[in-house]
C-alpha cells in the first residue's frame, strides 16, 4: 500500500517510549510510505539528525540542547530503541525521507523555562505532557499498565492487519474526547506553553503539506497533541501566539543515555519505570513471556541461584494463570514479576531486586559517534579555564595554591572536581613548603590529549563541571560499598566545594555507618570525617551536616567499643589499640563536651574491665591520664592492678606496652609508676621473663635515646620510694621522689630569684614547704615547666 | 460484663482477622473454634451461587471466587463477603493461582503473619474442607505423611487395604482435595522428603500391598513454614523446587499494626481478667514503632538506617510485650500503662543475642530514642532496664 490519495497527513499520536506505539508507527509508515516525516522535538535538531543513522550510534541516546553561554541551561530529549520517534527517524533516514522536528525551537523553550536551572532534571516534555493520556485511558479501562492496555486494546483487536493507520484514527478520537473534558479542543487554556508549542507544530505542518502534498506527510508526536494539529485555526492566529517569545542562542548535540536515567527521569512523557521490559517487548519477535522468563533464569544462574528449565516452565504457567485470574489476555510485567518471585526467587525480594535492576530497568548504555558536536561540558571547562587563567599545557609544571585567595580557591576546586570526574589534569603533589597548614596546596599539572576524551565521557554526568562532578559524586556515594570509601568521598566533596552533593553523600555515610557492625571500620572512618569537619571550617564550607554525621559515628563507636574489645587475640588487640587511639584523637578534635564525657566514660570502663586485653586497657588508662582525667592515685592503682602477681606476665607486659607507648617521659617523671614497673619486672619468674622480653623491648625501644637513658639512670639509682620506709611522708606529691634535700633545694633559690627578678624575702616564702618539695631537684631530668610556674604563682 | 459474655458466646462475628489463630466465634456452642468452612458457610454458599467462571476440576469455587472469599468484597446479589486476609492482593492471587496449577504452595513468614489462617481458608474455599491437616513437629513420622497400619487388623488379616490407616495427605490425593502441612520446616528432613514423590509423581506407592494411590485432579498441598528459624530443618532443594513460595509480609502500615495489636491485647486482657487499663494506645503505638523500626532497619521518617536485631520482632511479640506491660501496670503499677511497664518486655524481645543485640539496642536508644520528641520517659525507662 502506498500513499492513499485524499487521506490527508498521517497523524500518529504515540505514547512516548511505548514499544506498542513504536511497532504501530513502523507498520503505518511501511504501509503509507510518506515523503516527509515530522517528529516532536526541537527543530534545531534537524542539523544533527543524520547522525541517528550512523552505524556507531546506539540507543538509548538523547538530544541535548543548551544555551551557548550557559551550558547549565539545557534540556534533554531521550530516545530509546523502542521509542516510536526513534523508530520513525531510523525508518525515514534509511529511505532518504527527510526528517523534521516540529516542536517549539529550543531557543525559545530553554528561555521560557526561566526559573528552572537544573540541567536535565526536568525536560520540557515533562511539563508539556504533564499527564500521560494513554495512562488515563488505560486507567479508565481498569488497567494499571498503559502499554499492556495499548496492546490488549489496540493491537490484539486485529485492526492492525486490516489497516495499520486505523488505531491512530481511533486514538485521535479518544484524545479529542479527553481534551474536551479538560478545557476545549485546544487543550487546557491554563497551559500557555502547550498552546504555543502546538501553534508552532501547526505552522510547520502547514509548510510541509504545502511542500510535499497533503498525503505525503507523516507526523509522530505525543498522542495528546494530535487533536490540536487538526484544529481549525488561522496562520495569523498561530503566528500571533509565537510572537515575542524570548530567544537564546542554542546548540544541540547527541549524548549517550542510559536505561537507568530513562527510569529516573520518568517525567518524560511516559514514566518509564521499566525500560528494559519495554525494550524486551519491542525486540522479541514472539513469545515475549517465555523469552523474558528465560532471560531472568539466565541472569539468576549467572548469580549462582539454581534455576532450572523446570522453573522457567512453571513461572510461565503461573504467569499465564495469574493473567487469566486477573482477566488479562496475556501476562504483563506485574504477572511476570509475581511469577518470578514465587517460582524462581523462593518468595524473596532480594534476587528480585537484581532482576529489577538488570532486566526490568536494564543497564543498557547508549553510544554516540565521535563526529557529533562537542558536549557542553567541554565548553564549560574551557570557559572556566579562561576565567581562572589556568591554561591546559602539555608541559608538566607545579602549581602552588594559597587557599586564602579567592582565585586560588576556585582553581583548587576546579582541579578537585576534575579529579572526581576522572580527568586527572592535576595531581596533588607534596609542596616545597611542606605540609604546614591547611591553606596551601601544591598540584602537578599536565594536560594529556586523552584527557579530552575523558571530558567527553564525563559529559554524561552533566553539562557543567560543577554539575557533572556533583552528579558523579552522588552516584559514587550510592554505589560505594565500604564505609571508608564514603568518608573519603565526603572529604573530596568538601575539597571540591560540592555542597550540593554533600546531603546525598552524608546520607550514604550515615546509612553505611548505621549498618556497619565492625567498630574498627567506624573508628577508621572517624578521623577522616573529623578532618573534613575541620577542613570545612577552614574553607568556609557548611560542615554542619558533616559534623552531625561525625558525632553520630562517634556515638556509635562509644556504644560499640566495649563489647568489641572482649575476647581479642594479640593481633586483634594491637589493631584495636590503634582504633582507640584514632577515635580518641578524632573525638577530642570534635570539641563536644557531652561527647567527650561519654567517650571518657567508655575509656574508663575499658581501663577497668578484666576481659579487655592488656594493651587496650593500658592505652585507655594512658589516654585518661594524659587528659588529666585520672585521680592522683588512680594511674598507680590501675598499674598496680595490671601488674599484680596474679596477672599473666604476658598480659601485664601488654598493658605496659599500651600504657607507655609513645612517650616515656612519664616514667621519668613519676617515680611511683617507675617503681611499680620496676618491682613487677624484677618479680617476673625466670621462665616467663623470656616471654615478655620482646614486648618490653618493643615498648622501650621506641623511646628517644635521652628518655631511655634517663629511665635507665633512675633505675640504676635504685628504688627511691614505693613501699620503702618513710615513703608515706611524701606520698602526697605524686610524680616526684621522696625525701627532701633542703640544702640542695636552697641552692637553686638565688638563681631563681634572679630569673624572676624578685628580692629575697627573708622571713617570707609562705608557700615554702610545698614549693621546696616541688623544686626538689632532679638534675638528670629537665625541670617540669609547671614547677617554675607554680613558684611564680606562689609569689 | 454482660457485653463481654455476649461477644464470646454470641452470634457469628466474621471480623477481618490478620493474626494467626484468631478464634472465630460460632453459633454452635459445642466447638470452641469451628472450621473455616463452617464459620463462613454462608459466604461460601453465596459465592458458589453467583460464581459463573470456569472452575478447575473438583474445585468448589473458581479461582476468582476464592480470591474474593479471602480478600472480601460485595457480590452482585448484595452479599457482603468479609475480608479474611488484609494484605496485598497480589499475595492471595499468586497463592490461588498456584493451587490451580499443579505446583504446591509454600507460605512463608515470621510468626504472626496469618500463614495458618490463610492456608485454612484457602483449603476451605477450594475443597470445602480444611481438616486434611498434618501438623509438623520434630516428632512427625512418615506414617503421618503417608499411611500407617491398624495393628490389630494387620495381625488378624495381614497387610490389606482394611488394615491401612491413610494419612490426611493420602486421603486428599484419593479425593482430589487440598491437603495442608503446618510448620513444614519442623518436620525431620527424611520425613519431609517423602513429600517429593507425592508432589512430583502425584502417586503414593504402598509397597506392602503392591499398590499405589494416584492423586486425582484437584489434589494439591499447602505447606506453611516459619522463615526465621530456617535452621531447624531446611527444605532440601529437591523439595523446594516443587513449591511456589509466597512470603506473607508483616502489616504494611504502622496504623494497621497498632490496630491489630490493640485489638488482640484487648481480647487477651479480657480472657486473663486483667483490669481495663485506659489510654494504653500511646504506649502501644510506641511499642509498635520500636518493633517496626528495628525490624525494618530504618526509622519511620525514613531518614536513619538501623541495624536489625536477631529476634523476629513480629506483631505477635509486640502483642505479648503490651500484654505483659498491662499485667505489670494492673498489678504492680498505678493502673496506667507506662513506659516503664513495657521497657523490660521490649528489652527481652529485642535482645536475644546478649552480645550483638545489646549493641544494636543501645545504638537505637542513643541514636533514635534519645532525640525523639516526647520520648524522654521511654528513654529513661529503657536506660534503666538496659543498664
Amino acid at each position: 500500500m502506498t500513499t492513499v490519495p485524499g487521506a490527508g497527513p498521517l497523524l500518529m499520536g504515540v505514547r512516548h517510549h511505548g514499544p506498542g506505539s513504536a511497532r504501530a508507527v513502523l507498520a503505518a509508515l511501511t504501509a503509507r510510505e510518506p515523503k516527509v516525516l515530522l517528529v516532536e522535538g526541537p527543530p534545531e535538531a534537524d542539523a544533527v539528525v543524520e547522525a541517528a543513522a550512523h552505524e556507531e550510534m546506539r540507543p538509548p541516546v538523547a538530544l541535548l540542547a543548551h544555551v551557548v553561554d550557559e551550558p547549565g541551561r539545557a534540556a534533554f530529549w531521550p530516545l530509546a530503541e523502542f521509542s516510536p520517534e526513534w523508530v520513525a527517524i531510523r525508518w525515514a533516514l534509511a529511505r532518504g525521507v527527510p526528517v523534521r522536528f516540529f516542536d517549539l525551537p529550543a531557543a525559545h523553550s530553554l528561555m521560557s523555562e526561566g526559573s528552572e536551572e537544573s540541567a536535565g532534571e526536568e525536560e520540557p516534555e515533562a511539563e508539556g505532557v504533564r499527564l500521560d493520556p494513554l495512562r488515563v485511558l488505560a486507567e479508565a479501562a481498569g488497567h494499571d499498565d498503559p502499554e499492556r492496555w495499548w496492546e490488549d486494546v489496540v493491537e490484539h483487536r486485529g485492526g492492525l492487519s486490516a489497516d495499520p493507520c486505523a488505531p491512530f484514527a481511533v486514538l485521535a478520537d479518544a484524545m479529542a474526547a479527553l481534551r474536551e473534558t479538560r478545557g476545549g479542543p485546544l487543550g487546557d487554556p491554563g497551559h500557555r506553553r502547550d498552546a504555543v508549542r502546538e501553534a508552532h507544530m501547526r505552522l510547520r505542518l502547514r509548510e510541509a503539506r504545502k511542500e510535499f502534498g497533503d498525503d505525503a506527510v507523516a507526523v509522530v508526536c505525543g498522542a495528546w497533541h494530535v487533536p490540536a494539529l487538526t484544529a481549525r485555526t488561522t496562520v495569523t492566529a498561530d503566528r500571533r501566539l509565537l510572537k515575542g517569545l524570548p530567544k537564546a542562542k542554542t546548540e544541540i548535540t547527541w549524548v549517550p543515555w542510559t536505561h537507568e536515567r530513562l527510569a529516573r527521569h520518568s517525567g518524560y512523557g511516559a514514566g518509564i519505570t521499566s525500560p528494559g521490559w519495554y525494550g524486551h517487548l519491542f525486540s522479541s519477535p514472539d513469545r515475549p513471556v517465555e523469552r523474558w522468563m528465560t532471560k531472568v533464569a539466565r541472569l539468576l544462574r549467572e548469580e549462582d541461584i539454581a534455576v532450572s528449565s523446570a522453573h522457567v516452565i512453571e513461572a510461565v504457567r503461573l504467569a499465564d494463570t495469574l493473567a487469566a485470574l486477573r482477566g488479562r489476555p496475556l501476562p504483563g510485567l506485574g504477572e511476570t514479576v509475581d511469577a518470578v518471585r514465587a517460582v524462581m526467587c523462593e518468595g524473596s525480594d532480594v534476587p528480585l531486586a537484581l532482576v529489577h535492576d538488570r532486566l526490568i530497568v536494564g543497564d543498557a548504555l547508549g553510544e554516540v559517534p565521535r563526529e557529533v558536536p562537542a558536549v557542553p561540558l567541554q565548553r564549560d571547562l574551557a570557559r572556566t579555564q579562561r576565567s581562572l587563567r589556568l591554561k591546559p599545557e602539555a608541559r608538566e609544571r607545579e602549581l602552588d595554591l594559597d587557599l586564602r585567595g579567592e582565585n586560588d580557591t576556585a582553581r583548587s576546586r576546579l582541579l578537585h572536581r576534575l579529579r572526581l570526574l576522572g580527568v586527572d589534569w592535576g595531581e596533588p603533589a607534596r609542596g616545597r613548603t611542606g605540609t604546614t597548614g591547611t591553606f596551601r596546596e601544591t598540584w602537578r599539572l599536565c594536560w594529556r590529549p586523552e584527557l579530552s576524551v575523558r571530558v567527553a565521557e564525563a559529559g554524561v554526568w552533566g553539562t557543567t563541571v560543577v554539575g557533572a562532578a556533583t552528579a558523579k559524586a552522588e552516584a559514587l556515594a550510592r554505589d560505594a560499598e565500604a564505609l571508608a570509601e564514603v568518608t573519603e568521598l565526603a572529604e573530596r566533596c568538601l575539597l571540591a566545594g560540592l555542597g550540593d552533593a554533600l546531603p546525598v553523600v552524608m546520607r550514604a555515610l550515615a546509612d553505611r555507618a548505621a549498618l556497619d557492625a565492625d567498630v574498627g571500620h567506624l573508628a577508621q572512618a572517624l578521623p577522616a570525617l573529623v578532618r573534613s569537619v575541620r577542613y570545612g571550617d577552614v574553607r568556609g564550607t557548611d560542615a554542619a551536616a558533616l559534623r552531625e554525621v561525625a558525632e553520630g559515628l562517634a556515638e556509635r563507636v562509644c556504644v560499640g567499643l566495649p563489647p568489641a574489645c572482649a575476647g581479642l587475640d594479640a593481633d586483634g588487640a594491637a589493631e584495636m589499640r590503634g582504633h582507640v587511639d584514632a577515635a580518641h584523637r578524632a573525638i577530642v578534635l570534635l570539641e563536644r563536651d557531652e561527647l567527650l564525657a561519654r567517650w571518657r566514660a567508655v575509656l574508663r570502663t575499658l581501663a577497668e574491665r578484666d576481659r579487655v586485653p592488656g594493651v587496650v586497657r593500658g592505652r585507655c588508662a594512658r589516654l585518661l591520664l594524659d587528659d588529666g582525667r585520672l585521680e592522683d592515685d588512680e594511674a598507680a592503682r590501675l598499674m598496680g592492678l595490671a601488674l599484680s602477681p596474679g596477672t599473666e606476665p604476658g598480659d601485664a607486659a601488654a598493658w605496659i606496652e599500651g600504657f607507655l607507648a609513645g612517650g616515656g617521659m612519664l616514667l621519668a617523671h613519676d617515680e611511683r609508676l617507675l617503681g611499680l614497673v620496676d618491682t613487677w619486672l624484677t618479680g617476673i619468674p625466670g621462665e616467663s621473663f623470656t616471654d615478655v622480653l620482646p614486648l618490653l623491648r618493643r615498648t622501650f625501644a621506641a623511646y628517644e635515646p635521652g628518655v631511655r637513658r634517663t629511665v635507665g639512670e633512675l633505675v640504676r639509682r635504685g628504688p627511691t620510694g614505693s613501699g620503702g620506709p618513710g615513703a608515706a611522708e611524701w606520698e602526697a606529691v605524686p610524680g616526684f621522689g621522696t625525701g627532701l634535700d633542703g640544702e640542695r633545694a636552697d641552692a637553686v633559690l638565688p638563681t631563681l630569684r634572679l630569673l624572676l627578678g624578685t628580692r629575697p624575702a627573708g622571713s617570707a616564702a609562705p608557700a615554702a614547704p610545698e614549693d621546696r618539695k616541688n623544686q626538689k631537684d632532679r638534675k638528670d631530668t629537665t625541670e617540669p615547666a609547671g614547677t617554675a610556674r607554680k613558684a611564680v604563682t606562689a609569689r | 460484663m454482660s457485653v463481654v459474655t455476649c461477644k464470646v458466646m454470641g452470634e457469628p462475628e466474621p471480623a477481618a482477622c490478620e493474626g494467626e489463630n484468631v478464634t472465630a466465634t460460632t453459633s454452635a456452642p459445642a466447638a470452641l473454634r469451628p472450621h473455616a468452612e463452617d464459620a463462613f458457610a454462608e459466604e461460601l454458599k453465596a459465592l458458589e451461587a453467583v460464581d459463573d467462571r470456569p472452575r478447575p476440576e473438583r474445585w468448589r469455587l473458581s479461582p476468582w471466587a476464592v480470591a474474593t472469599y479471602l480478600l472480601g468484597g460485595t457480590l452482585p446479589d448484595g452479599t457482603v463477603v468479609s475480608p479474611k486476609y488484609v494484605g496485598p492482593r497480589r499475595i492471595v492471587e499468586v497463592a490461588v493461582t498456584t493451587l490451580a496449577t499443579d505446583r504446591a504452595l509454600l507460605l512463608l513468614g515470621v510468626p504472626g503473619t496469618a500463614k495458618t489462617w490463610v492456608s485454612e481458608h484457602l483449603a476451605a474455599a477450594v475443597s470445602g474442607d480444611s481438616t486434611l491437616l498434618v501438623q509438623g513437629t520434630a516428632g512427625t513420622a512418615e506414617e503421618a505423611v503417608r499411611y500407617g497400619w491398624n495393628y490389630a487388623q494387620l495381625l488378624a488379616k495381614g497387610p490389606s487395604r482394611e488394615a491401612l490407616v491413610p494419612s490426611p495427605v493420602m486421603r486428599a490425593m484419593a479425593d482430589g482435595m487440598i491437603a495442608r502441612v503446618e510448620e513444614l520446616t519442623r518436620i525431620p528432613a527424611d520425613v519431609q522428603d517423602t513429600l517429593i514423590t507425592i508432589l512430583s509423581e502425584k502417586t503414593l506407592p504402598i509397597p506392602e500391598l503392591g499398590e499405589e494411590v494416584q492423586a486425582v485432579r484437584g489434589f494439591n498441598l499447602i505447606a506453611t513454614a516459619n522463615d526465621r528459624d530456617k535452621g531447624v530443618n531446611e527444605l532440601s532443594s529437591a523439595l523446594r523446587r516443587r513449591f511456589n513460595t509466597v512470603v506473607l509480609p508483616l502489616p504494611e502500615t504502622p496504623e494497621a499494626e497498632v490496630d491489630i495489636v490493640a485489638r488482640r491485647v484487648e481480647q487477651i486482657g479480657r480472657s486473663l481478667d486483667l483490669p481495663a487499663v485506659p489510654d494504653g494506645i500511646d504506649e502501644i503505638r510506641r511499642v509498635v514503632t520500636v518493633f517496626r523500626e528495628l525490624r525494618d532497619g530504618v526509622t519511620t521518617d525514613g531518614r536513619t538506617k538501623l541495624k536489625s536485631p536477631s529476634g523476629t520482632l513480629s506483631t505477635a511479640e509486640a502483642i505479648s510485650v503490651v500484654t505483659g506491660g498491662l499485667a505489670l501496670a494492673a498489678h504492680f503499677g498505678d493502673g496506667v500503662l507506662r513506659a516503664s511497664d513495657v521497657a523490660a518486655g521490649i528489652l527481652g524481645a529485642v535482645v536475644r543475642d546478649p552480645a550483638a543485640d545489646r549493641v544494636i539496642w543501645q545504638e537505637y536508644l542513643e541514636a533514635v530514642v534519645r532525640e525523639r520528641e516526647g520520648w524522654k520517659d521511654f528513654y529513661r525507662a529503657c536506660r534503666e532496664v538496659s543498664a
